[in-house]
């Protein structure tokens, strides 16, 4: 048999708005100003909570906090495609998509206190509690959108990694997984261009992060990920087809502003120039813009903005800090099995008797 | 009802019947599908339930982290690692995610996961196909370890397990799969965390589990003194009321296991009986195990397993004390 080829691929990339402010009439999403304006409220809801969570753990009233800074159009613009019944599993650095999918601020503050309590899932919400092994957390995503096709129910699970993530076998066995089982998941890989301070040109080979769901045979495209509209756009597209049973890998391209966390200083790695430059690109301005010139967003509305989302994290604050204070020790033997085990009733009674021993 | 099954029969009566009982089980796992797992412990499953019973990519993190997905959605994973030492390739998803999901949310989201797997020495097998790594789950907070030691017992457990809202290793005996047959009730759950008294005795009590009960059983045959052998049938949660009122009767113990002697199971079962029954014994606690070595290939795992032979030499060591 003559040489011949038996595959061919290629990677799609898609643009809505661009840095310069030209907008693909074709392309753009068919959304109201009031949405529009959610999208832009959401972003900066997310961009104040992790300004102020910075500034919390500098004062010691946060453990370690992994800020999403730049990274609000590819998470934001996202987690706005899915419907109140879908399934969202993140890792650790989600504020903007868990606050578009219903998650409190005070939840978020709680679990950066150290808490379970901020882990909690409500009842009814889609949601997995924050995943912090890197890149463990698309098979549980892949697990649900397999599940949920097995019921014969629509919901997707869409599930959020980064660059860094793409290197651990676990994610390349969840797209695997998820195209056997035509699994209704969504994965959005969110290239920011580090993990910690490995630069993506040391973690892969390939050209884009959006051609690793080629080996896995489930389809992929690449967005300008600081470009809301355009990941509003196929976040959509894929989140119908996830509906489908056909996965997707969205690889959002974004850059992270800010810290890996707040234990990392950035300066050891990078110039301030390249920050420099990626404030300018930064995906709420270009938003913001792109509003104020179609004539949505006025000075008024900005000033109403603000004044909410401060009034918000300030109750948040409040809250997270009371529920800190009502902290229960005892609490974490309570939730380990079903039922007390013996081993742990002894060990509770124990605890319980030492601690009671000390106040009095 | 019952039938005259062997282990890997009972299992798959198990399966059977949970499938059937439950339309959210879900059974999956590499080749036990179509081939019917590489023991046939879910053979034909798959023709009763196509739309349940799954061949996986042979991947064992997306097995047991796929499983967590699952259980979010309300289902009940079964799942089988093919040999136990592949379950390395899943550890992390087991102790990162499967064991901690419900205490880390609360309770707010459970993982009641059953993931069987095959273990131990004694089948002449490939290397890494005969490990015993038992102490390492039961260090785990969240899981239970659950191992039976003959078909009906395999049925209760089993049956118990599939049904636990906790996460469960199901260690299954390789050697014992096929070796005797035992009436196996129909409908037969067995409470986790409770030890069985297979043998009541007076003069030493012998723990056992697994694959060593029956060597146990053997070793204890040609001792000619009043030997109680207590199979604790889960090793995390432990009944270990079970084993000190034994101990505190006979005042002395001998533990057996065929993973390695350093941090096995044998030296959490001493520290409980140190902690309850120190002043009723009348002799050092022994162990007979496997050795401080990487488990061995099959040509010599006969000389690394603890035998019969030196099971009754360390009862008769115990025996003769003081």
């Amino acid at each position: 048999m003559p040489e011949e080829t038996v595959a061919q691929f290629h990677i799609r990339s898609v643009q809505v708005l661009a840095e310069d402010e030209t907008v693909d009439d074709e392309l753009v999403p068919d959304l109201s100003d009031d949405e529009l304006l959610t999208v832009y409220e959401q972003m900066k809801r997310s961009r104040r909570l992790d300004e102020r969570a910075i500034a919390l753990q500098r004062r010691g009233e946060l453990g370690t906090y992994a800020p999403a800074i730049g990274q609000e159009a590819a998470q934001v613009g996202t987690a706005f495609a899915l419907a109140d019944d879908d399934w969202l599993v993140p890792s650790f650095r989600e504020q903007p998509a868990l606050l578009v999918h219903g998650t409190e601020p005070d939840a978020i503050l709680q679990y950066a206190k150290g808490m379970e309590e901020g882990a909690e899932i409500p009842d009814g919400d889609g949601a997995l509690p924050p995943a912090i092994p890197v890149g463990s957390q698309p098979l549980h995503a892949t697990g649900i959108g397999w599940g949920e096709a097995l019921q014969d129910r629509e919901n997707v699970a869409i599930t959020y990694f980064g660059d860094g993530a793409t290197s651990e076998g676990d994610v390349y066995e969840a797209m695997n997984f998820a195209g056997v089982y035509d699994a209704q998941t969504v994965f959005v890989c969110q290239n920011n261009r580090y993990a910690i301070s490995t630069g993506t040109e040391k973690q892969t080979n390939t050209e884009t992060f959006a051609q690793k769901a080629i080996a896995a045979g489930i389809d992929c495209v690449q967005v300008d990920g600081n470009d809301v509209l355009g990941v509003y756009r196929v976040a959509r597209e894929a989140v119908e087809k996830a509906r489908n049973g056909e996965p997707v890998l969205i690889e959002a391209l974004t850059y992270r502003r800010s810290m890996h966390t707040t234990s990392d200083d950035p300066s050891a790695y990078r110039e301030s120039e390249e920050e420099s430059e990626w404030e300018a690109r930064d995906p709420i301005l270009r938003f913001q813009r792109y509003l104020e010139n179609r004539g949505v967003l006025d000075e008024e509305t900005k000033e109403a903005i603000t004044e909410r989302i401060e009034e918000e994290l300030a109750a948040a604050i409040e809250e997270a800090n009371e529920r800190r204070e009502e902290l229960d020790p005892a609490d974490m033997f309570r939730h380990v099995y079903e039922d007390l085990p013996p081993e742990l009733e002894e060990q509770l009674a124990a605890f319980e008797a030492e601690k009671g021993g000390e106040s009095q | 009802m019952s039938e005259r099954l062997r282990m890997v029969e009972a299992v798959r009566d198990t399966l059977g019947a949970e499938l059937a009982r439950d339309d959210d089980v879900v059974v999956y796992g590499e080749d036990v599908g179509e081939a019917g797992g590489v023991f046939r412990a879910t053979q034909g499953l798959i023709d009763d339930y196509p739309d349940r019973v799954f061949d996986t990519p042979v991947a064992e993190a997306g097995i047991v982290g796929a499983g967590v997905g699952l259980a979010a959605t309300g289902m009940r994973p079964v799942a089988e690692i093919q040999f136990q030492s592949f379950l390395y390739q899943g550890f992390h998803q087991l102790a990162q995610h499967v064991a901690r999901m419900r205490s880390r949310t609360r309770g707010t989201i459970t993982c009641p996961m059953t993931i069987r797997t095959p273990y131990g020495g004694g089948i002449h097998a490939l290397e890494l196909h005969s490990e015993s790594f038992e102490a390492g789950f039961a260090h785990i907070p969240g899981l239970k370890v659950v191992f039976p030691s003959s078909p009906a017992e395999t049925k209760g457990l089993l049956t118990a397990s599939i049904r636990s809202s906790d996460p469960v290793v199901f260690m299954e005996p390789t050697r014992l799969y096929r070796s005797f047959r035992e009436e196996v009730p129909d409908d037969h759950e067995i409470p986790l965390g409770e030890a069985r008294v297979v043998e009541p005795g007076e003069d030493i009590t012998v723990v056992a589990w697994g694959s060593m009960l029956r060597e146990t059983l053997d070793a204890v045959d040609d001792i000619d003194a009043s030997v109680g052998v207590i199979d604790p049938r889960t090793l995390y949660p432990l009944d270990t009321e079970t084993i000190v009122d034994s101990v505190k009767k006979t005042g002395r113990c001998a533990i057996v296991h065929e993973a390695p002697k350093t941090a096995g199971m044998a030296g959490e079962i001493i520290a409980r009986l140190n902690e309850e029954a120190f002043l009723y014994l009348e002799a050092p606690i022994e162990r007979v195990t496997g050795y401080d070595v990487p488990m061995p290939m099959f040509a010599r795992e006969d000389d690394y397993l603890p035998d019969a032979d030196r099971i009754e030499a360390g009862i008769r060591d115990t025996l003769e004390f003081g």
